[in-house]
């Protein structure tokens, strides 16, 4: 795997009026790779993605991607360039069919890719979640929790991302749905080669999926290391205690 | 009977009329969230340019595009010139701003065609026919079936294109079609130019009808919010039920108690029904969240 960075944050900060919710954070993404950002309830992380996303302006600090500066640019341009976020809670279009959500997916690049292209993707996600397959002609509003949920990322996927970002894809599943949710996230990088930042406030499950992670902790990055440094962390675990539900 | 034929066939009439009217109220509205009572003044620059063009012998069918196509620069103009820089403007600020913009519209419109009603010819020979012992003049089948032919295109557009599905999107969650690459900016300047096209085609095909005016848009305005909001805003099977229902109102109130008090009685049994339905006739799964 190649040191290539595929996504920096330089010392950014993020505010929503007066409440500032990122203090100077850093972190960085290589090609190819895993990486976990761990936190609890309100620690930012959502903040951040949303800023790498371009869905949040930075008051300061610098979103570099694939080498390109993309500070302030807006989201829909941003996901001309391949860098997909998969928001928390899924936002999938629930009065839409499941077909239609996935062909949104591959809005952005109507003009580019061709017809064929999009159908090949559609089959290859359906591959990978049989499930949609099944079900493409309901609203997907109608369907359960980890559906929508697989839903949200195949629709994430329509986009051929370069670099995923994943914003809880866990949160409010059964843990077994969980797990299986979990263990997607790494099929996808098998299969597709694609780079992801998964959010997760489930230390060990995401650990166990990651090279490496971060973790936030008030709006600043407290902790950074491989996967095996961090679950074996005192702090980190303390930092945890009382926050994990298992 | 024969009466109550006679006044249904009116009904649909107007009531088709007020449909379109309202499609372009909920166009606008599931995408922008503005409603925009500046609706009605598309229709009259509908009507009047209509007026214009074929007075000056401009023939029907060329028309009816140019007016199309006026109108629906108007809406663009509209849209960025004031919506789009009055942005994240709470929503009676947007709705005073409508009201500013339909003010503006009738003045200059009053000086471009005086005060005075125009009369625009049919679009065929209008020798009425007979139904089961009512009449119906040829223009009322035409505004009945462009009435049809706009729902039916809606319906394709919405339902069958990719920009239609975009679009519905963009009403739907907004943030997530962000994420789709979808700008909301040019969702909502889309919106303006689509609605601003049905109201043009709303005016244009009632011109015959109605003797079009500088001021008829402030009352087809309201009939077309009322028609928009009876059917639940944000349903545009709903605002085509509402906007027929409204025409249906006003032509029995006419036609059986008097037709001095027909808005009277239109907007009292709207009134009536918003108080058993509050979210509208089919407005309980999609207010607030939009939807199309
Ligand atoms: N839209 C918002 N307006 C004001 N404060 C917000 C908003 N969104 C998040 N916050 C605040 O910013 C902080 C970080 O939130 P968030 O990024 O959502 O955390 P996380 O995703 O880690 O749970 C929290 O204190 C939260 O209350
Ligand atoms: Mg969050």
């Amino acid at each position: 795997m190649s040191e290539q960075k595929l996504l920096e944050v330089l010392d950014c900060s993020v505010s929503y009026g007066p409440i500032q919710a990122l203090n100077g954070v850093s972190l960085s993404v290589n090609q190819g790779e895993i990486v976990a950002l761990l936190g609890a309830n309100g620690a930012g992380k959502t903040t951040l993605l949303q800023t790498m996303s371009g869905l949040l302006r930075p008051t300061s600090g610098q979103v570099i991607y694939q080498g390109m500066d993309i500070t302030g640019m807006e989201a829909e341009k941003i996901v001309e360039k391949h860098l997909i976020h998969v928001p928390e809670h899924r936002q999938i279009f629930s009065t839409m069919t499941v077909l239609d959500n996935l062909y949104l997916g591959a809005y952005h690049h109507r003009k580019t890719t061709n017809k064929q292209a999009i159908e090949e993707n559609i089959k290859k996600v359906f591959e990978l979640f049989p499930i949609l397959s099944d079900r493409k002609d309901q609203m997907g509003g109608t369907m359960s929790g980890g559906q929508q949920q697989m839903l949200a990322i195949a629709r994430g996927m329509m986009a051929e991302p370069d670099l995923l970002l994943l914003d809880e894809p866990t949160l409010g599943l059964a843990p077994l749905i969980a797990k299986d949710v979990l263990e997607l996230v790494g099929d996808l990088r098998k299969q597709f080669g694609t780079t992801i930042l998964l959010i997760e406030q489930n230390l060990h499950a995401s650990l166990k999926v990651a090279d490496r992670g971060y973790v936030i902790s008030h709006g600043e990055i407290i902790k950074s290391g491989s996967s095996s440094e961090l679950l074996n962390d005192p702090e980190v675990k303390e930092a945890y205690l009382g926050h994990t539900v298992h | 009977m024969q009466d109550f034929l006679q006044f249904t066939l009116t009904g649909i009439t107007i009531g088709s009329i007020y449909a379109i009217v309202a499609l372009g109220f909920v166009t606008i509205y599931s995408v922008t969230k503005v409603i925009n009572l500046a609706q009605g003044e598309f229709v009259m620059l509908g009507g009047l340019t209509m007026f214009s063009l074929v007075s000056v012998g401009v023939p029907y069918w060329l028309s009816f595009i140019a007016t199309i196509l006026f109108v629906t620069f108007i809406g663009w103009l509209m849209e960025n010139l004031l919506i789009r820089r009055a942005k994240g403007a709470d929503a009676i600020s947007l709705i005073i701003l409508t009201i500013g913009t339909s003010i503006f519209i009738r003045g200059i419109s009053s000086m471009v065609w005086g005060k005075d009603q125009h009369t625009v010819a049919p679009f065929t020979k209008n020798t009425p026919v007979e139904i089961g012992g009512a009449s119906i003049t040829p223009q009322s089948i035409w505004v009945i079936l462009i009435m049809l032919l706009v729902v039916g295109l809606m319906y394709m557009f919405i339902d069958k294109t990719m920009l239609g599905k975009a679009f519905q999107a963009s009403s739907v969650n907004p943030m997530a079609a962000r994420l789709m690459g979808i700008s909301p900016k040019r969702m909502s300047s889309f919106s303006f130019v689509l609605s601003a096209a049905l109201g043009a085609i709303a005016g244009l095909a009632i011109a015959p009808i109605i003797f079009p005016a500088y001021d008829m848009g402030a009352m087809l305005g309201i009939k077309g919010f009322s028609a928009a909001i009876l059917g639940g805003l944000g349903s545009a099977p709903g605002a085509v039920i509402g906007g027929l229902l409204i025409g249906l109102f006003e032509s029995m109130g006419a036609g059986y108690i008097s037709s001095g008090m027909k808005d009277i009685i239109t907007f009292s049994i709207f009134l009536l029904i918003l108080i058993i339905r509050p979210n509208g006739i089919l407005g309980e799964k999609t207010i607030g969240k939009g939807g199309l």
